[in-house]
């Protein structure tokens, strides 16, 4: 399983302590994670790693990021549609759940 | 302004050969490289293996590696890769290790919080609600919207959106058009529901009333005095038009005040460019509707 963090640095709409709690029980974690600084931005300059990060398709990828309608059309809208298979991303509102919640969820706990 | 660069990816590596940091120099290296605009991604024992981010975009690898860092080098030529040892390292240094390197690489990076760089403000089409009635690409002043080779609508050029201006959502009757940093839903992207869907359609109905407002008053000008028209016409009024019509869009609350406040009305479309790109946004839906026989 993948693991991808969004740290929505260009605004203020993700809870500052959700966001710094989900990426602090990471860190403690001894997991392997990736991080972006923005995903926004990135998807609007159709950055080439937004494919390397969703990954082979097979792989399971949980995104930590803000509502799942939004991340998965950025996603599309950048050229890189989720896989078909349902399941296969799932994304974790920090705006919405809270961040032990979302760390659970993310570590499998 | 938007950045037209690949940002560095940064990889903390902490598999065999390096010793792990602690959890909170961790989470300190972590926080501040992603405040600064940077990638970064952890690779522990578990998972010892450098993932290529992708052809073209440079590689920082940074572990306490006692004393060297390793030489890494892509065996394709492809990616360039800078190892450095942060042992002992300070997550401020560690920072400024790494911005030091990409500034001396003249790496232009689009970071949070500094003036000038482009903030990631843009329309995101949820295609399971878009119906394809472009009433965005008709509505939107900015260029922001296009059709692709198959007449969808799609968003072409996000760095013309004015930031903080969700206004094409609210004219989008399907409520398909999201903004990601937009405070509430469902324009953020939270679920629609009926209410929304209600109230939204009632939006459409209001900014139908302000392009009628615009549509007509040039129709009737056009029709009974076009060549008075012609030559009374002067830039002054021009912007009089466009001042009006923003004004009453203000009022409406669908264009919020302070975006109203930044935009230079005289770069604005004129009103019979404005007509213009409504006929054609107008021929394209019905291009779209006859590709997708609905006409
Ligand atoms: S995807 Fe969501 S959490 Fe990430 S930058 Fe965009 S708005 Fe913020
Ligand atoms: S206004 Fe909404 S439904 Fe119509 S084309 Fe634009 S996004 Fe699609």
């Amino acid at each position: 399983m993948k693991i991808l963090y969004c740290r929505c640095a260009f605004a203020q709409v993700v809870p500052q302590e959700t966001k710094d709690a989900v990426l602090e029980k990471l860190c403690e974690s001894g997991a392997s994670f990736e991080t972006v600084s923005d995903l926004c931005e990135m998807a609007a300059r159709k950055d080439d790693r937004l494919k390397e990060l969703l990954g082979d398709g097979e792989t399971p990828v949980k995104i930590a990021a803000c509502y799942p309608r939004a991340v998965k059309w950025l996603f599309h809208n950048a050229g890189v549609p989720f896989p078909q298979e349902e399941g296969k991303v799932e994304v974790l509102n920090m705006r919405d759940q809270s961040a032990e919640d979302i760390v659970n969820e993310l570590t499998g706990n | 302004m938007k950045n037209e660069t690949h940002p560095i990816q940064v990889i903390l590596y902490e598999g065999d050969g390096a010793q792990p940091l602690a959890a909170s120099e961790r989470f300190a290296v972590f926080s501040q490289l992603l405040d600064k605009g940077y990638a970064v991604m952890r690779v522990t024992a578990e998972k010892a293996r450098l993932e290529s981010p992708g052809v073209g975009i440079p590689l920082v690898v940074i572990g306490n590696f006692g004393g060297t860092a390793p030489a890494l080098e892509d065996a394709a030529g492809q990616i360039e890769i800078t190892t450095h040892d942060i042992g002992g390292l300070a997550p401020d240094a560690v920072l400024d290790l790494i911005e030091q390197g990409r500034v001396a690489d003249q790496r232009g990076l689009n970071q949070p919080g500094v003036s000038g760089m482009w903030k990631p403000w843009f329309p995101v089409i949820d295609y399971d609600r878009c119906t394809n009635c472009m009433q965005c690409l008709s509505f939107c002043l900015f260029d922001v919207y296009s059709v692709d080779d198959n007449q969808k609508i799609q968003v072409k050029n996000q760095d013309n959106c004015k930031t903080n201006c969700p206004a094409c959502s609210r004219v989008c009757p399907e409520v398909a058009i999201m903004f990601p940093k937009y405070a509430a839903g469902p324009i953020n992207g939270d679920v629609v529901n009926q209410v929304d869907l209600e109230r939204e359609k009632m939006k459409v109905d209001i900014s139908s009333l302000l392009g009628g407002d615009i549509y007509s008053r040039l129709r009737d000008r056009s029709e009974a005095a076009k060549s008075r028209f012609s030559k009374e016409r002067s830039p002054d009024k021009a912007l009089d038009e466009r001042k009006r019509c923003l004004t009453k869009l203000q009022q409406s609350g669908i264009i919020p005040a302070e975006v109203l406040a930044e935009l230079d009305l005289a770069s604005l479309p004129s009103p019979e460019e404005i007509q213009r790109r409504a006929a054609e946004a107008a021929a394209k839906a019905q291009a779209a509707r006859e590709a997708a026989g609905t006409a």
